[in-house]
């Protein structure tokens, strides 16, 4: 290890969007020393976009119960959800958004003082009959109240943040176990090992390996990434959700809750499409479906603009009043980006890739789990990952909206339990580091400050973006997917041989940018091979040459192993944790 | 289109320079960050920081030919009808760490001192505590800060008094927590800011407003603030 600086912990999280806050504040609670590193200052993580509501039964508005919001995300995860995890969450939703206003959310409120509520597409009452009012909400600012809300809560626990520290890999050890963390300060370009007996990764989600993404910058899949050069398989990577309406041109996020309270899309001809393609709930049916409906408006001719490129959002019909009130933030974004004012016209939009619902495989406790090689399935001792970069699997093959901020609220919860748990229970002292337990990480930066010649970042990150793009969308056809196949092995290669020419140390931008294609490229090429050897359409997967689902061969969760580009696949949990399990139905909306 | 941006590398500099770039836009680029991102495709040396690109995350605070904003969105057309040379500057009153990116601790220290969350000590009910929508409708306007610290770095107070005087992202922040009815400390928090320089260093200039890339206003917050303190020695 030579003369890198070590310091040591009982836990070090990494990211501090939603998932990471909720869980190190389980760990500042339980006095735990706790590292929780941060590319960015925490209030600038992604969770800060989301905007529409997070999704609880609390009933506020019409009876609901958590049974029905089962049924709802194991019908949208396209019974790819594994339905002991979807009950986990759909039962402890309430209390989680409870405690949430306990904390100091500021969300909406009803005449009577309760939380307002709003629909959401793929939510409804007694098991599909009609659309309800789910979404917990303010305006339309709901992940900005929650990551705030999330950060001053760890404020007033004392969590320590290590603000601006990109963990670059994950340290294990013969027996598999982690270890910790190897991380840049990039501030003073310093690089270190952070010690500690649980590792939790909370980095988000990679919307960045496509073109069109409401993904930030900063969403470049790092802990994907570190845990697939670990040895550590990612799952499910085949599916993204490209969300319905990303404004056309600028990728910015438009939330589904304009649908919900109201709006609704309109091809060139002004027809209200979505009558024909889900006839009971109409624009509310779930992202995959609505997406696609409006990419064959597209393809077929009716897709509205100079070049028919795009399908129109109307909310004018709401008055300028109700926009004002609860959707302020889409105005002012429609207005920037799209140069209209919905109070008066269509804002243009098309479906934009916006969440992974792959990731690292985990259970119910964050734990992250791996195939043991015989049959079952073995806890990475010291690994727990929640929120986007998790696969656990709630979401499936599509996520309902809102139960991505639910997600990160009950996972990032229960993983922080399970880690103090887990070291309340480990009284012994921190093992030893393997001597090499940064040298892969070292001679990744010491090529990248050695380098004068090679491939431009950029342009390498530009290649990986058109090739998903074009290869891995919304339709998905057998020999394009076969050529993004060969096209992604490719910009792989080329990324070996990336060079910057920034080589000093103080907050070298370029040096990050380099690091974060490294984790892009992982996430890329996982999500390419998975696509072209899943079989069937199901959920945000949709192939040309395999229209259905195939619950005989198919019912099952992908793993993709950096080695070699191996695929296993393992059984899709269908039996809940108390219930019926949801039989596989056809679904219609 | 004609930047000239403030340079400075403390690996390499001995002093901050500014650097003129032309570079050929896309009709894709709208804002601002646009064009940054397109300087740093040639010239990786150049620093600065971003990430959500729609104004919501606060990190691409900096000056624009003389007025804060966020990059992000801020549209390029309107900068070229500003005349022929954009230039660009990190926030003013920070340490420059390097190029645009400026040492923010100061800024969230006096954040953190205006206790940024709500106290209540009261055992909560089983279920949310319950707020009418008019109570409710106070936060608006306050909560909705993005911490980008355009405000604060604005404020020529801010400038002279930056470890005495709250600021005014500080002291918006301060009335979020004074104006929610939950909050069981109005009290204390009052108690906090009574004092010459944390909130009475504020003299109504106004630039804080002036800039807000979200229309918030903190002179306003700051009047209820001083309002509430008249009120309680009367």
């Amino acid at each position: 290890m030579g003369n890198i600086a070590r310091r040591q912990f009982d836990a070090v999280v990494v990211g501090a969007g939603g998932s990471g806050l909720r869980a190190a504040l389980q760990l500042a609670e339980a006095n735990l020393k706790v590292a929780v590193l941060s590319k960015v200052f925490p209030t600038r993580s992604h969770t800060v976009a989301a905007q529409g509501g997070v999704s609880a039964s609390l009933g506020n508005e019409e009876p609901d119960n958590w049974h029905w919001h089962m049924y709802d995300t194991v019908k949208g995860s396209d019974y790819l959800g594994d339905q002991d995890a979807i009950e986990f969450m759909c039962r402890k939703a309430c209390d989680a958004v409870v405690e949430l206003e306990h904390y100091g959310m500021p969300f909406d409120r009803l005449d009577n003082g309760k939380i307002y509520q709003r629909p959401f597409g793929g939510h409804t009452s007694n098991y599909g009959e009609r659309a309800i009012k789910r979404a917990c909400a303010a305006a339309d600012r709901t992940g900005h109240a929650m990551l705030h809300t999330l950060y001053q809560r760890n404020v007033r626990a004392h969590t320590q943040f290590f603000v601006e520290w990109m963990a670059l890999d994950l340290i294990r050890n013969q027996a598999g176990d982690v270890l910790g963390v190897v991380a840049l300060e990039m501030e003073t370009g310093e690089v270190m090992i952070l010690q500690a007996k649980a590792t939790l990764l909370a980095t988000g989600g990679a919307g960045r390996i496509y073109s069109a993404s409401t993904n930030a910058f900063i969403n470049t899949g790092d802990g994907l990434g570190m845990a697939a050069r670990a040895g550590i398989p990612l799952e499910d990577m085949e599916f993204w959700q490209f969300h319905p309406t990303g404004v056309a041109g600028a990728g910015v996020l438009i939330t589904e809750g304009v649908r919900g309270e109201g709006g609704f899309l309109l091809n060139k001809n002004g027809e209200r499409f979505m009558e024909r393609y889900a006839p009971t709930v109409k624009d509310l049916a779930s992202r995959d479906v609505v997406a696609r409906a409006m990419a064959t408006e597209i393809k077929e001719g009716r897709g509205a603009g100079k070049d028919g490129e795009y399908i129109l959002l109307k909310l004018d019909h709401l008055g300028g009043d109700v926009i004002d009130k609860r959707l302020p933030g889409i105005r002012e974004i429609a207005k920037k980006f799209a140069n209209v004012d919905p109070a008066t016209d269509p804002i243009p939009v098309v479906p934009t890739c916006h969440y992974q619902m792959g990731g690292v495989p985990t259970n119910v406790a964050g734990q992250a789990v791996m195939p043991d090689g015989k049959g079952g399935e073995k806890i990475i001792k010291g690994l727990y990952a929640a929120g986007e970069c998790a696969c656990v699997s709630v979401h499936g093959a599509n996520r309902l909206g809102t139960n991505s901020l639910l997600d990160l609220l009950v996972f990032g919860k229960s993983a922080g339990e399970q880690v103090v748990k887990d070291i309340s229970a480990d009284v012994k002292s921190l093992p030893d580091l393997p001597a090499d337990a940064a040298d892969k990480t070292m001679a990744r930066l010491a090529r990248l400050d050695s380098a004068t010649s090679g491939e431009r970042v950029n342009d390498v990150g530009a290649e990986m973006r058109r090739t998903m793009q074009a290869h891995c969308g919304v339709f998905r056809f057998p020999d394009s997917m076969a050529e993004g196949v060969k096209k992604m092995l490719a910009v792989a290669e080329r990324a070996k041989s990336t060079f910057i020419t920034d080589k000093s140390k103080v907050f070298n931008t370029a040096r990050v940018e380099a690091l974060e294609l490294d984790n892009l490229i992982e996430v890329a090429l996982s999500t390419m091979i998975s696509a072209n050897a899943r079989q069937e359409s199901r959920g945000a997967h949709d192939r040309s040459d395999f229209p259905n689902r195939d619950d005989v061969n198919w019912m099952k969760h992908t793993l993709w192993y950096k080695e070699g580009n191996r695929l296993e696949y393992k059984p899709v949990q269908l039996k809940p944790m108390t219930v019926e399990s949801f039989e596989p139905k056809p679904r219609v909306y | 289109m004609r930047f000239q941006i403030y340079r400075y590398n403390p690996d390499v500099d001995t002093k901050p320079r500014m650097q003129f770039y032309d570079i050929a836009l896309e009709p894709t680029d709208r804002m601002l960050l646009d064009a940054l991102v397109r300087i740093k495709m040639e010239d990786d040396t150049f620093s600065f920081r971003r990430s959500c690109r729609e104004g919501v995350c606060g990190s691409d605070a900096m000056n624009i030919n003389g007025k804060n904003g966020l990059a992000c969105i801020t549209k390029l057309a309107d900068l070229e009808a500003q005349g022929p040379v954009v230039q660009i500057r990190p926030l003013p009153g920070l340490p420059v760490i390097r190029d645009l990116i400026v040492d923010m601790s100061q800024f969230f220290k006096q954040y953190h001192s205006i206790k940024p969350y709500v106290v209540n000590d009261t055992p909560p009910p089983e279920t949310e505590r319950l707020q009418s929508p008019e109570d409710r409708e106070e936060l608006n306007g306050l909560y909705e800060c993005i911490l980008c610290a355009c405000c604060s770095t604005s404020c020529p107070s801010f400038w002279w008094n930056p470890d005495k005087f709250v600021g005014p992202a500080g002291l918006l922040q301060a009335y979020r927590f004074i104006a929610d009815t939950r909050d069981e400390t109005v009290n204390a928090r009052l108690d906090n800011l009574e004092d010459p320089y944390r909130l009475f260093r504020c003299h109504s200039i106004m630039n804080c407003v002036d800039v807000c890339p979200k229309n918030l206003n903190p002179t306003k917050a700051i009047g209820k603030i001083k309002d509430l303190l008249i009120k309680r020695t009367v």
